[in-house]
């Protein structure tokens, strides 16, 4: 087992670590949902929160149910079961019980599903053997962290539109991924704070 | 457009349209932005990009294959979760291929592989063009699709490669006094690199419509 001090993996996860400017994880969305900042927060916001879920539930499924099993080569397959699943059953209960919510968080439920990050996270979950109690912290923090990520990407941009000389074929994806660079290179300030194995 | 239509020539025939369309024209990566996160993370080292090349391909062309022959069967509802069983199975096939013949590959790719589940292209052709069109052309498409994104692989890992390690497949390319640019074997290099050839490559495709 690992036994990285909880707390020490949230900090990580969100600055030494960030899923999405250290590991490159979940840039589709953080390219093409990075325009506007205010999309931006509702789909950070729906991320933190399937990530959370899913991670807590597919910690016991994996270590409870598919590893007394000897089942571990089918857990890509349970994974992204689960993963759609519970999407699914959110987007659900979000129409039913909560319609104000709808127009803000739902409509960024079905992309999450698709969204390399939830399963990445079940997949370093397994890889470095945490317990349940850093699961729920290094999901939080990564959510977090990839949720940093885009809403700043998504201020800058904001910004870039005031700018009127950038080169035809470097528009739209080009420049967010040299500022996707910029901002690596800003986020590796962190590096060294923590070291992780 | 072709002028000369009196040459019914291999290039006009709908199959090889159909395998062009996603190496240049469609280009998975150039023109819709997708797959990017694996492509990112994996191509520090070029074998490392060849076998995520095949092992994208591989899952392409049969996800393909098989979302469309059971397309007619497939309800509209659940066919995003339908999509991903029929993908992850390919998946696990490459995992355990790499895990039994390659294992340092394996190894250095780590959750990379698994993560092809969630690579964009393979639900965008699904959803695109297997769940409207024939297997055969369907797996063709998945082919060209494949064969684009495995190249754009190729391409950035013999840079990134050679720049941040000075070797090519691991044998020494670069002169003994070169220093190693370790920006591009890490996050902002891949990044700026993709950037750069997305540029070049969108300029030279807007010359070409012209």
């Amino acid at each position: 087992m690992n036994t990285t001090n909880p707390l020490t993996l949230l900090i990580a996860s969100i600055f030494t670590h960030n899923i999405a400017l250290v590991y490159i994880l979940g840039m589709c969305p953080f390219i093409v949902i990075s325009k506007n900042f205010k999309t931006a927060v509702g789909m950070g916001v729906s991320v933190i929160f399937v990530v959370t879920l899913t991670a807590v539930i597919t910690w016991p499924i994996y270590w409870l149910i598919l590893v007394p099993a000897k089942a571990e080569i089918v857990s890509y397959l349970i994974f992204i079961c689960v993963i759609a699943a519970t999407v699914q059953l959110l987007e659900m209960i979000i129409e039913k019980f909560f319609p104000p919510l709808q127009s803000s968080f739902g409509i960024f439920l079905p992309l999450i599903t698709v969204n390399c990050i939830v399963l990445a996270v079940c997949l370093f979950m397994v890889l470095r053997k945490y317990d349940f109690i850093q699961t729920v912290f290094y999901s939080f923090g990564t959510s977090t962290g990839w949720s940093l990520a885009i809403v700043i990407m998504a201020a800058i941009k904001e910004k870039l539109v005031l700018v009127g000389d950038i080169p035809k074929g470097l528009r739209g994806a080009g420049i967010t991924m040299i500022i996707a660079g910029l901002m690596a290179f800003a986020f590796m300030g962190f590096a060294g704070m923590i070291t992780l194995q | 457009m072709p002028k000369k239509q009196i040459k019914r020539s291999i290039r006009y025939t709908k199959w090889f349209k159909v395998l062009t369309n996603g190496m240049w024209l469609d280009h998975p990566t150039f023109c819709m932005v997708l797959g990017i996160c694996s492509m990112l993370a994996i191509t520090n080292r070029l074998d490392n990009a060849i076998a995520m090349g095949v092992g994208v391909t591989f899952c392409t062309v049969f996800s393909s294959l098989f979302v469309s022959m059971f397309r007619n069967v497939i309800p509209g509802r659940v066919r995003m979760l339908a999509y991903m069983t029929i993908i992850a199975t390919f998946v696990i096939c490459v995992d355990r291929f790499l895990k039994a013949y390659f294992p340092p590959i394996s190894e250095a790719m780590g959750p990379y592989v698994g993560l092809i589940i969630t690579n964009c292209i393979l639900m965008g052709r699904a959803e695109a063009f297997a769940i409207k069109n024939s297997p055969g052309l369907s797996a063709l498409d998945g082919l060209g699709c494949g064969i684009g994104y495995s190249f754009m692989l190729i391409l950035m890992a013999i840079i990134r490669e050679t720049t941040g390690f000075g070797t090519i497949l691991g044998h020494r390319v670069m002169p003994h006094n070169w220093t190693n640019w370790v920006v591009m074997t890490i996050a902002p290099g891949a990044f700026f690199l993709l950037g750069v050839y997305l540029w070049i490559f969108r300029t030279i495709a807007k010359k070409m419509e012209v």
